[in-house]
């Protein structure tokens, strides 16, 4: 047959052979990954979805160096179970800040989409500490160090990173990124403070129960209370998420 | 002598080839496999019993995992597959390796260096968050580096063949070490803090965000698979199986076939990791329609290695070498139509998040990956180290069945823990609420995750044989031993 003939050109020519893989390799990738770019119903326009204050940032990277997601998704399914276990199911745009994505795929441990506000902060901080404190069935590590002080010295290079990549941090944002970082963990702050100003409804807290120092924990704890709570579900309406 | 003096394939002389180069890394693929091995072992273990995670930031699951992952993939099998690669290519080819002993050396100790930053950087929470590509970018750097310097090797290599032809098992390293370059540099695509006044020098963040970073990591991930832990090890099956065989390939035209069909189907299967997720729907059913026509050449590659051995099926009962391979393509064949059923949405809505894929993924890993590595250690480090065979056969059948009761345990065990939590989860009483809370879902995998690791314990066990019955015939033993299946042959 000739098409085996012809191939005899691709078997005696490194560079026709290497030339042969890299267009059929390439093809999907193109076309899978570049329309999300483009085509404007792929996120979802919905209004409360801001990017995280320097204080969750800090706790967003200790989820991932910790490697959180490897037993934790975040991504709750459109299936009924899915919603009454968790809530309503994630909108792509509740995660268009998220870089990298942590949406997960192992459940070892429940979905975290929707984790924020349906515990207190002392249960977190106790949980984290040894989970089999407030749920003794539980197999996840315990995390008690967690609770040494947090060094995010350079959060406002992390902001300016992040604004590079196409997170609409502010100017201010970035200018007061250590102050921000210090004010939410800090209770007497209260809820007009100036972070919650820059990053509407930040949760102002002493979250570790520690007020001498802003730890770890206070940054992780903060990260999961606002996890799936940007989006205000009992005012969106059905043709915003529509695609 | 130096390897222009030398007659190729002229029997007696020492070898033209650099075979030194191919000893390091087939030592460097079975220590770092044992330790993959038993770390992915430990955090079986520490699933089944918590306390085993010892408090202690660098010994918990979230910091192993990757460890166990990234060792057993690209420490075990990237040492295999280059080791190998750097075997096969100077034999079909006729040539010794494009840029001679400093350029392979280069790689290889580039390459355990970089597996010795990459654990120590997991151990201390440096990790990009992305499965399989936890790599941070300055570590993602220095692969680059000595990844181009691999393919420089490789390609060079084929160039000065003094074959007119390129022989397929080439075709699939080839693709795999092309791919696994697009592939890294794609999904590597990162910023890191450095560069915008950060002290935080290890840190990057990635330019890709949510959805299309979700698309981007699984294009990359799921394709990790098909060109690391397939194409990659489909090379080596099209080496050591017709080798050790004493046959020819099965079909030259099904190679052709099967090859270019794998290598363009793989590559959109990604969205399947996505399912039901908010990345848009015509993304996932495409990923899922191509995921389910990858079956097909799957198993072409699949038919070409196991009809090779025609008419020298009775291999099987005499030589356990050639039960590892040949168990390895039929796992292989078992793996990659599984894949494509938990690619269909409405299965995957049942399976995703669970064990079932943590099941699948070993049945591949463990089956096809780790199988078809062992049968080519068992023929190659006889031949590089120029003994007539292995120290002992008995002690390869030994190997052979204590790992695949493991496999099989493993499986099992995965494949009942992950069905009964996803039915679990979704599962309602008379009342309409919905029956289990999670943490009961988590109390009902215990007894599973124990088999688990009782399984993984056993495939370590076999691996230990090898390092044994290996070390000896480095050490040019022979046992004596009465051949296998010599007793029916006499009863008649």
């Amino acid at each position: 047959m000739s098409i085996f003939k012809s191939h005899q050109k691709l078997e005696t020519n490194v560079f026709l052979l290497a030339v042969g893989i890299l267009l059929t390799v390439i093809t999907g990738g193109l076309v899978e990954i570049v329309p999300l770019f483009t085509i404007e119903s792929t996120i979802e326009k919905v209004e409360g979805v801001r990017p995280y204050t320097p204080l969750e940032l800090a706790g967003r990277n200790i989820y991932i160096a910790e490697g959180c997601y490897l037993c934790h998704s975040q991504m709750v399914r459109p299936f009924k179970d899915e919603v009454e276990r968790y809530g309503h199911y994630s909108l792509a745009a509740e995660s268009k800040y998220d870089h990298p994505f942590q949406w997960g795929s192992k459940r070892t441990g429940p979905d975290l989409a929707r984790v924020g506000g349906k515990y207190t902060d002392d249960w977190h901080t106790r949980h984290l500490v040894n989970p089999r404190d407030v749920v003794p069935e539980s197999v996840m590590p315990g995390y008690p160090h967690l609770l040494r002080p947090l060094t995010f010295t350079d959060a406002e290079a992390h902001l300016k990173t992040l604004r590079a990549a196409g997170v609409p941090y502010t100017d201010e944002q970035i200018k007061n990124a250590k102050a921000d970082l210090q004010q939410q963990a800090d209770p007497t702050a209260g809820s007009d403070a100036a972070v919650v100003g820059r990053y509407p409804k930040a949760k102002v807290a002493d979250f570790d129960g520690n007020p001498k120092v802003v730890s770890e924990m206070d940054a992780v704890v903060a990260y999961l209370q606002v996890l799936g709570t940007m989006v205000d579900f009992t005012t969106v309406k059905p043709e915003s998420l529509r695609r | 002598m130096t390897a222009a003096t030398a007659a190729f394939g002229a029997k007696g002389d020492a070898s033209p080839y650099l075979d030194d180069v191919v000893k390091k890394f087939v030592l460097a693929s079975i220590f770092w496999g044992v330790i993959g091995f038993i770390a992915g072992d430990y955090i079986a273990w520490q699933l089944a019993f918590p306390a085993l995670n010892l408090d202690l930031e660098w010994t918990t699951f979230g910091r192993l995992r990757p460890i166990h992952t990234n060792a057993v993939i690209f420490a075990f099998g990237g040492n295999a597959l280059i080791g190998t690669s750097f075997y096969v290519v100077q034999r079909t080819c006729r040539a010794d390796l494009f840029g001679g002993r400093g350029l392979s050396n280069f790689v290889f100790w580039g390459f355990q260096a970089l597996i010795v930053m990459a654990a120590t950087s997991y151990l201390l929470g440096g990790s990009q968050g992305r499965e399989y590509a936890e790599l941070e970018w300055w570590l993602d750097l220095i692969l680059t580096v000595i990844w181009v310097a691999y393919l420089i090797v490789f390609a060079g290599t084929l160039m000065k063949r003094k074959e007119p032809h390129i022989y397929v098992a080439n075709w699939f390293y080839m693709s795999f070490i092309l791919t696994i370059a697009m592939l890294h540099l794609g999904n590597n695509l990162a910023l890191p803090v450095a560069l915008f006044g950060g002290e935080s020098w290890w840190k990057s963040y990635s330019l890709f965000g949510g959805v299309q970073d979700a698309m981007t990591q699984w294009w990359y991930g799921h394709n990790a698979v098909g060109f690391f832990l397939t194409a990659g090890f489909l090379a080596m099956m099209y080496y050591f199986v017709p080798k050790r065989a004493e046959r020819p390939v099965y079909s030259y035209r099904l190679s052709i076939v099967h090859f270019w069909a794998l290598i363009f189907l793989y590559i959109w299967a990604g969205p399947h990791h996505l399912h039901y997720t908010a990345l848009p729907d015509w993304a996932q059913t495409l990923g899922m329609t191509f995921s389910i026509m990858l079956w097909m050449p799957s198993w072409g590659g699949m038919i070409n290695g196991l009809m090779t051995l025609s008419g020298a099926w009775d291999k099987l009962r005499t030589d356990p070498v050639m039960r590892f391979l040949v168990t390895s393509v039929a796992f292989y064949g078992m793996s990659t139509f599984e894949g494509p059923m938990m690619s269909i949405k409405a299965v995957n809505s049942l399976s995703h998040y669970t064990d079932w894929t943590v099941g699948h993924v070993h049945s591949g890993a463990l089956g096809w990956v780790a199988f078809v590595t062992f049968g080519s250690l068992y023929y190659l480090v006889p031949k590089l180290w120029g003994r007539k065979e292995v120290y002992s056969l008995k002690l390869v059948g030994t190997h052979f069945w204590v790992a695949t009761i493991g496999v099989v345990l493993y499986i099992t065990a995965m494949w009942i823990s992950g069905i009964m939590q996803g039915l679990m989860w979704r599962a309602y009483d008379s009342m309409g609420f919905l029956q289990y809370s999670f943490i009961e879902t988590v109390e009902a995998m215990h007894p599973y995750y124990v088999i688990r690791a009782v399984g993984g314990l056993l495939f370590i066990l076999g691996s230990l044989v090898m390092v044994y019955n290996l070390y000896r015939t480095i050490k040019g033993d022979i046992r004596e031993e009465v051949a296998m299946g010599s007793a029916q042959t006499a009863r008649g």
